[in-house]
């Protein structure tokens, strides 16, 4: 292998290469051999850094220079200043808000600081379609560690010990689970991994594919192990290309390694995976549904039990867990049990990652202890609100969580805490929201969500949750009553106790915790018929501010359905019942003299 | 557009799929999957054969297509338009962004334009929250998307 002076980190991420990364990584190549430097520096494509906001992202090691924003224009500068005559390009290093300094080296940013990377820790550092750079982090050791030095049991008793939780939503214990499909006897047994992302706002699973794949299929071999399957399968969503390729090419070097197939490393242990791609269905995260679609059925969830573990795919025992939840089983078992448990808080171990979106200023893939405040993920790490909003609620566990407001920012998050404030840990999305949205239409367009989602088995999520969104346009159109706010909270609770699959037990969520939190903007909606946020469309009220009207016409003129009345030169007024709101005048008016509240 | 007439070329694509999936109805869904990559769309015909090859009722196979919104049952426009209405999107302005794609292109969601150019959907979540909001033309993704860019980027397909 040629010995490279310096490594030029590229990130390959979904959002950076919106954003020409794969551009930039060409002309990097190209500046490079330009000045002859073949043999000194190299170009790497890796997976996600996390910190989208400022892509796309070139580092450089072994400095550990951190370059954002950068354009494919800037690559010649990069190579001739900073690889040939080792000057920084400072225009490009990240600036901090507050201080105005530029920052060089990651570690010292806001955003990095606080964060602790397990399941992340070879993102956007490896290139994640070359096996030997996994290897060279350590990577399938703990799979030989496993192998040679330790019996099922004993790699179950490690995973329990470390307190290891599902980090697909559930939060059950990954060691019991495991132990359960360990102690069910078949002939053939199975281990899925559930990559079917659906959560709108979360992508950790995504990144962690397409940044170290290879952690994946390592932590399925050693679960292969402990239960006794020979058998994996990743479930995966079809609309990830690249994760899709990059498992692919990882699971072909496996094989060429002997990392994956007959006698692995020579213990007699066989294990080998497959692809199943998953064809867009919420429901499918849900272990049953995920299960009868890998059978190439309709993704409809079953009553539990029978659980997976007992009777799965192809009615035999199955172990099901997520993408995170493996990409720690590594770390576990090379590190130890207690130090895992040593990070986190008393009943949620760990780290977990958080997809950080909406109106925040440093939008990425975070990894955080168990246990940090919303406070520091939202304004240390997240940088605070965008364009000096103010902080109105962060919305957690996606579709099947809550919002949070300000009074739960000093909670430290955990998978109790956050269900004990009415919302849950869920997958990993947080999308932050400012004063300018409205929580009942947030609330309504989770519901839009569920009811496009809902696989129509059970009625309490077929038709409940399609009352409870008409039951939100009608507020939000301004026809609701008081009545109709108590209505939600009766069918939500009611849709909670019956439905069969987690997806519909959650469905109400965003609509109870929301009621719970912004009584009074559902008060506002029904009955002074104001959405405070000024977001219903329905419940905007224009008038034109007569000291500010120069009487030019504009306006009236502008007015599909001749709401606006006035003299030339004199104020105009709107005619609130004749008036669509549809806001052409707002846009035509030079005066700022229309009013909307 | 006229309907879709299974051929003979055809039906051997479709039996080739499936002889590749071993005939499997377990497969159904990896051969609707690489079907519709073939013909771009899953029309009635398609899904008859399929099912007559596997051996298992039409509604089966209707059930599956029917359920996954991957799958489609009319044909995507020359440059098919997704617009993220994953949260990140949405508290960000996707709603207006998809608003001025429908009046730009006279065509509800699910809707293909009357030259067969664009059809607009919705999807959910990209992965590209960092760029929000975010719409596909194809495999290309733009992002930080404001309402008065959406004429100039239309304009740049021909």
């Amino acid at each position: 292998m040629a010995q490279y002076k310096m490594h030029l980190l590229v990130c390959g991420g979904t959002g950076c290469r919106a954003s020409q990364s794969e551009r930039i990584a060409g002309n990097l190549k190209e500046e490079i051999k330009n000045l002859g430097l073949e043999n000194e520096a190299q170009v790497v494509i890796t997976g996600c850094f996390g910190f989208c906001e400022k892509g796309p992202i070139v580092k450089i090691v072994p400095d550990n220079t951190f370059y954002t924003q950068v354009k494919p224009e800037d690559c010649k500068e990069i190579i001739s200043e900073h690889v040939l005559k080792g000057r920084k390009v400072t225009r490009l290093l990240y600036e901090d808000p507050s201080t105005k300094e530029h920052i060089s080296d990651s570690k010292h940013m806001g955003f990095y600081q606080k964060q602790i990377r397990i399941a992340l820790r070879n993102c956007g550092f490896i290139n994640p379609e070359n096996i030997d750079e996994y290897i060279a982090r350590d990577g399938y050791a703990a799979l030989g560690k496993a192998l040679t030095e330790m019996t099922p049991q004993q790699v179950i008793d490690q995973i329990k010990k470390s307190g290891l939780r599902g980090r697909g939503g559930g939060g059950f214990p990954t060691g019991l689970k495991w132990e359960i499909a360990a102690g069910n006897k078949a002939d053939q047994k199975y281990v899925v991994c559930n990559a079917d992302e659906g959560d709108p706002g979360a992508f950790m699973d995504r990144s962690i594919l397409e940044g170290d794949p290879h952690s994946i299929i390592e932590a399925m071999a050693i679960c292969g192990y402990c239960i006794g399957a020979t058998k994996g399968i990743v479930y995966i969503r079809a609309e990830y290309p690249l994760a899709i390729q990059r498992l692919k090419i990882a699971a072909r070097q496996c094989r060429e390694y002997g990392l994956l197939g007959a006698d692995i490393m020579g213990s007699g242990f066989d294990f080998d995976i497959e692809l199943r791609y998953g064809a867009g269905a919420f429901v499918c995260g849900e272990e049953t549904a995920l299960i009868h679609s890998m059978e190439g059925l309709r993704g409809e969830p079953t009553v539990k039990p029978p659980f997976p573990a007992q009777s799965g795919y192809m009615g035999k025992p199955t172990n099901v867990n997520n993408v995170e939840t493996f990409a720690n089983v590594p770390a576990i078992l090379l590190k130890g049990a207690e130090w895992f448990s040593s990070i986190g808080t008393e009943k949620s171990k760990g780290t977990k990652v958080f997809a950080l979106a909406g109106k925040i200023n440093n939008v990425g893939l975070i990894e955080v202890p168990m246990g940090t405040t919303l406070r520091e993920v939202i304004f240390e790490i997240g940088g605070g609100i965008k364009d000096g909003k103010k902080f109105k609620a962060v919305q957690t566990g996606g579709p099947s969580g809550g919002c949070l407001t300000e009074k739960h920012l000093d909670t430290p998050i955990d998978f109790d805490n956050l269900i004990a404030a009415g919302s849950m840990m869920g997958s990993g999305g947080m999308i932050v929201m400012d004063e300018d949205d409205c929580m009942v239409s947030v609330a309504k367009f989770y519901l839009e969500f569920t009811v496009d989602e809902s696989c129509g088995k059970c009625a309490p999520c077929r038709v409940g949750n399609k009352r409870l969104h008409e039951m939100l346009e009608k507020i939000c159109s301004g026809k609701g009553t008081i009545e109709d706010v108590e209505y939600l909270k009766n069918l939500g609770a009611v849709i909670k106790d019956t439905a069969l699959c987690g997806l519909g037990q959650t469905s109400p969520n965003p609509v109870l915790s929301t009621i719970e939190h912004f009584y009074d903007e559902y008060k506002a909606h029904v009955t002074e018929r104001i959405c405070p946020a000024g977001q219903c469309k329905a419940l905007k009220l224009y008038t034109i501010l007569a000291d500010k009207c120069t009487g030019c016409t504009a306006c009236s003129r502008s007015c599909p359905v001749g709401a606006i009345s006035g003299e030339k030169r004199q104020p105009h007024v709107i005619d609130a019942d004749k008036c669509i709101r549809c806001g052409a005048c707002y846009d035509k008016c030079k005066f700022t003299a229309i009013h909307v509240q | 557009m006229g309907a879709f007439k299974l051929q003979d070329c055809h039906k051997k694509t479709i039996a080739d799929i499936c002889t590749y999936y071993k005939n499997e109805p377990g497969n159904l869904i990896k051969i609707l999957y690489s079907a519709q990559r073939e013909f771009g769309y899953l029309p009635e015909d398609i899904q008859r054969e399929v099912a007559r090859i596997l051996n298992i009722s039409v509604a089966k196979v209707y059930g599956v297509v029917s359920f996954y919104s991957f799958f489609t049952m009319t044909p995507k426009g020359k440059y098919p338009i997704s617009v993220c209405m994953g949260t990140a999107c949405y508290v960000r302005g996707a709603e207006k962004v998809l608003d001025e794609l429908k009046s730009q292109l006279n065509i509800k969601v699910g809707g293909v334009t009357e030259d067969g150019k664009f059809s607009l959907d919705c999807l959910r979540c990209v992965g590209a929250c960092g760029l929000a909001p975010v719409m596909l033309i194809g495999e290309k993704v733009y992002g930080r998307l404001e309402a008065s860019k959406i004429k100039e980027i239309l304009d740049s397909y021909e």
